[in-house]
């Protein structure tokens, strides 16, 4: 027993107890780390069979094998509990779990920020993290509940009676003219583009995640009827077969726009923000820009790509109306122009003059939007909550008049078709998501996205890591999954008495508030429950 | 205290929840025909209501005013009866006008006044405004303005006649007997929620269009704040109200004909948008697309009727009853068969109609007291 504590020296990151080791072997010139190993590694040695795969399996360099004792073991202080090696045992011997009273238990001088702090003083620099805004400011999904008939009204059972969920994305006219002999619509009609479920894969770039991962979502959308998105990464080669089902993104850095690119998709989308970091650029290390993603993005290999905070060719909105009219003339008029922001304070007012600016589609993606990295700070401070920048902007744009001229979709910590419901039901037309869609793919949200680390295989490049996940059997896990909140929100719709998705579209009335107080309901423009 | 106040939803529901009976009858050779009829039909249903709504409304009603915008106001005293005259008077060249004559009925308490005035429009006052905007904005000025009156009715040669109380008897207050139209339509109400208000009760009216309607309208949220945006204030908090107002902004306003309005309020399933015959499946297809916070989803039968033209419809997978008959010229629409048959035992054919499918019945040509009006139009 005594061998295996002094195993356990060999830590790449160093710690408090091993500056003091008295074996003298943890030498080493970098001031030693203060905190405190966050997760334990719990091996049954009963169980243990010694297979070493938690070993080849843990990306992190926390399960080792010790040759010469012939045992495995792991390092606690390089586990950030993504569970990739508890998933992967094959005898269960392994628990991973957060270590209690890590520090002297206190409401404010929490341990994530005691070691948020130690950090940033062994660092010097920003703090980056990954996935969405992990905080306890309330999610307001959880605070509306859904209707359902009883007597005066029957509800629909979706196995028996026609349920519709599709949706058309784009800019409606305000009437539909007649012209002709024979009635026909006026022309031209402005693009619309149908999903056959409002749920849309949110973007996610080649470069944060995997082409595996992209190639996943893309068969996926192209199977069910929906849309994923390209992120502002480009479009691979690779995945120009499924250029039907993507939307492809152009944001501040430009990275794989051309003209070819922007006539592939089904949607051009200008990315103004993103919900995990509203108001600053992007990042994307060197070390993450192979030669495959150098072509996709055409930036040189090993080079930084930096998406500069603002659009440098939008500083106004006049700005953003003449790139939403060049991104249209540049395909034509044959394709919605969509622009997404990330939820802010004056959300409803800058909606409105996305639509006067001439948008088909405005994705707003909230607080809890997640990120390959942000900084941590920008991620859990800055932006709203979805729910009252959905509802805002959509009441907004109906006391304008201006709902019809375009479509909503909203994104930010949609975790099920609950959220997806009461989404629609406050306004939305569609719902983007993308950690839901990383968690079918194994994702255990342990945020170490910015390391390019990922034991998942998800949001990585490393070609090693990335064959984690298998296309075709990721595709076939998130078609699972689109269907099975398809059939949900069919059984929901069925029972307020609803048969197609548009009869639910902004019908507040059909949500009610708990746990709210006037001024959040008055917002969110739903009544108390019981009333 | 008479029934005047705007008590329609008193507990501040979403909306009225009612179930209900309706009756629609027309002859389309334009004669006029007594309401005796009408009256048995919609009485012999009389369990689907419980006596907190009944109401009339009768096309072809005043043939030597045919060319005046008839106002039936309901009034809660005299007072505000002089008020809301002299706000007539301002607006109007008032042509005539009376008590709405009645006589005891059992069960009908406390009632309202009632007048009827035929009105002109005085061009001058009107301005640049088209005349129905005009009368729609009057209207709205005397529901809003005017402490407990509220107009039943504002369409030229037609009337509503309505109340609390079974329809049966309402028809008796207003003595509906003596009154001859080619077509008439009846409701009798099953409210859940509310102990009735006089204005409340179908039909629901603006300009000459009519609704009576049978059903719970599940999209209500979504079609009233649709309609929001072209400035219909849905102030009365209940469903009808959105068809009426639906139906006014698809046809009036945007010039669909039923057959495709009728397409947006029981839209086909997208499946079967994609069967149709390619010429339709672009137009079908359109006004699905522009038009989806209209489509009433939830069970609904309902009968729309302006002047010339009414129209049974129900929700597209036909969730509340709606019964079809035809004998010669007269077309019968009702909640059940057995009043039809009641009032016309030897019908030609009697049908139910298909979820979505609208009947139309259409005049024949033109009444008399209308054609001198179209006359005047074409020259």
């Amino acid at each position: 027993m005594m061998a295996k504590k002094t195993r356990e020296a060999p830590r790449l990151r160093e710690s408090a107890a091993l500056a003091v080791s008295p074996n003298g072997r943890r030498a080493t010139t970098r001031a030693p780390s203060l905190l405190t190993p966050r997760f334990s590694i719990i091996r049954d040695r009963e169980r243990c069979i010694g297979c070493q795969v938690c070993v080849r399996q843990c990306s992190f360099d926390a399960q080792a094998y010790d040759a010469a004792e012939d045992e495995v073991y792991g390092i606690d202080a390089n586990c950030v509990g993504c569970q990739r090696c508890v998933a992967f045992c094959p005898t269960d011997a392994l628990t991973v779990t957060e270590r209690p009273d890590r520090y002297r238990q206190n409401f404010n001088w929490r341990s994530d920020v005691i070691d948020d702090i130690k950090r940033q003083a062994e660092t010097g620099g920003m703090l980056l993290t990954g996935m969405g805004n992990d905080k306890a400011q309330p999610i307001y999904w959880d605070h509306l509940l859904l209707n359902a008939s009883q007597v005066t009204n029957p509800s629909i059972d979706p196995l028996r009676e026609p349920m519709e969920l599709r949706a058309y994305l784009g800019q409606k006219p305000e009437r539909v003219r007649l012209e002709g002999d024979r009635p026909q619509p006026e022309t031209p009609f402005p693009p619309q583009v149908l999903i056959e479920t409002p749920i849309l894969f949110s973007a996610m770039s080649y470069g944060a995640v995997s082409l595996n991962v992209q190639e996943s979502l893309a068969r996926a959308a192209a199977e069910v009827g929906t849309l994923f998105n390209t992120g502002e990464g480009g479009l691979h080669r690779k995945l120009r077969g499924y250029a039907g089902s993507t939307i492809v993104q152009v944001a501040s850095g430009r990275f794989g726009v051309d003209s070819e690119y922007l006539n592939l998709g089904r949607i051009v989308e200008i990315k103004i923000g993103q919900g995990a970091k509203p108001g600053i650029g992007g990042h994307l290390p060197g070390h993450k820009v192979s030669a495959d993603v150098s072509a996709t993005r055409m930036i040189p290999t090993g080079t930084d790509a930096l998406s500069p905070a603002p659009h440098h060719d939008i500083y106004s909105i006049e700005d953003l109306a003449q790139l939403i009219y060049a991104l249209k003339e540049a395909t034509n008029y044959s394709k919605p122009v969509a622009v997404k922001i990330a939820a802010v304070h004056n959300s409803a007012a800058i909606a409105s003059g996305i639509v006067r600016a001439g948008a088909d589609i405005i994705a707003i993606d909230g607080l809890r939007g997640a990120t390959g990295a942000a900084p941590k700070v920008i991620r859990d401070n800055v932006g709203i909550p979805i729910e009252l920048a959905l509802a805002a902007v959509d009441t907004r744009l109906r006391q304008e008049g201006i709902r019809n001229r375009v479509s909503i979709i909203a994104a930010g910590g949609i975790r099920g078709s609950g959220d997806v419901v009461k989404a629609i039901a406050l306004g939305a037309d569609a719902v983007y998501i993308g950690t839901a869609a990383l968690v079918a793919l194994g994702c255990t949200v342990c945020q170490q996205c910015p390391t390019g680390r990922c034991a998942w295989g998800i949001c990585t490049t490393d070609p090693f890591l990335s064959k984690r996940v298998n296309p075709e059997i990721g595709a076939q896990r998130l078609i699972n999954l689109l269907r099975g909140w398809s059939l949900e929100i069919k059984e929901m719709l069925g029972g307020m008495g609803i048969n197609a998705l548009e009869s639910l579209r902004g019908n507040r009335h059909h949500l009610r508030a708990v746990g709210l107080n006037e001024a959040e309901m008055a917002a969110l423009g739903v009544r108390v429950a019981g009333t | 205290m008479n029934e005047t106040e705007r008590l329609a939803n008193p507990y501040n529901d979403d909306k009225v929840i009612a179930a209900c009976s309706i009756f629609g009858m027309m002859d389309t050779s334009g004669r006029a025909v007594p309401g005796r009829d009408v009256i048995r039909a919609i009485a012999n249903m009389h369990d689907r209501g419980n006596g907190l709504g009944g109401g009339f409304a009768i096309y072809g009603i005043y043939p030597e005013h045919a060319d005046c915008y008839a106002f039936h106001i309901m009034y809660p005293n005299d007072e505000v009866r002089s008020d809301v005259e002299r706000f007539l008077g301002q607006s109007f060249l008032i042509i005539g006008g009376e008590e709405v004559p009645t006589q005891p009925a059992p069960r009908v308490k406390n009632p309202p006044l009632v007048w009827r005035y035929f009105l002109l429009i005085d061009g001058a006052q009107r301005g640049e405004q088209p005349e129905e905007e005009y009368v729609i904005d009057r209207v709205m000025t005397i529901n809003t303005a005017f402490p407990g009156a509220f107009v039943f009715s504002s369409g030229k040669d037609m009337g509503v006649f309505k109340g609390v109380g079974y329809p049966e008897d309402i028809a008796r207050y207003f003595r509906l007997e003596e009154y001859e139209g080619y077509l008439w339509t009846a409701h009798g109400r099953f409210p859940t929620n509310t102990r009735g208000w006089w204005g409340g009760a179908h039909p629901f009216n603006i300009l000459d269009w009519t609704v009576v309607h049978n059903g719970e309208i599940s999209s209500y949220g979504t079609n009233r704040r649709y309609l929001e945006m072209f400035g219909y204030q849905c102030t009365l908090q209940t469903d009808t109200e959105v068809v009426t107002y639906g139906v006014d902004l698809l046809m009036r306003r945007h010039g669909l004909p039923i057959e495709l309005a009728a397409k947006v309020f029981a839209a086909l399933l997208w499946g079967q948008i994609e069967d149709a015959p390619r010429e339709e499946r672009a137009l079908l297809t359109a006004l699905r697309q522009v038009y989806g916070s209209l489509l009433l989803n939830g069970p609904f039968s309902v009968i729309i009727a302006r002047q010339g033209e009414m129209i049974g419809l129900t929700d597209r997978v036909r969730l509340r009853p709606l019964t079809a008959a035809v004998k010669g010229d007269v077309l019968y629409l009702s909640s059940e068969e057995s009043a039809i048959r009641l009032v016309c035992p030897d019908v030609e054919a009697a049908w139910t109609p298909v979820g979505g499918e609208p009947v139309v019945g259409r005049l024949r040509e033109p009444i008399p007291q209308h054609r001198k009006r179209l006359e005047m139009a074409v020259a």
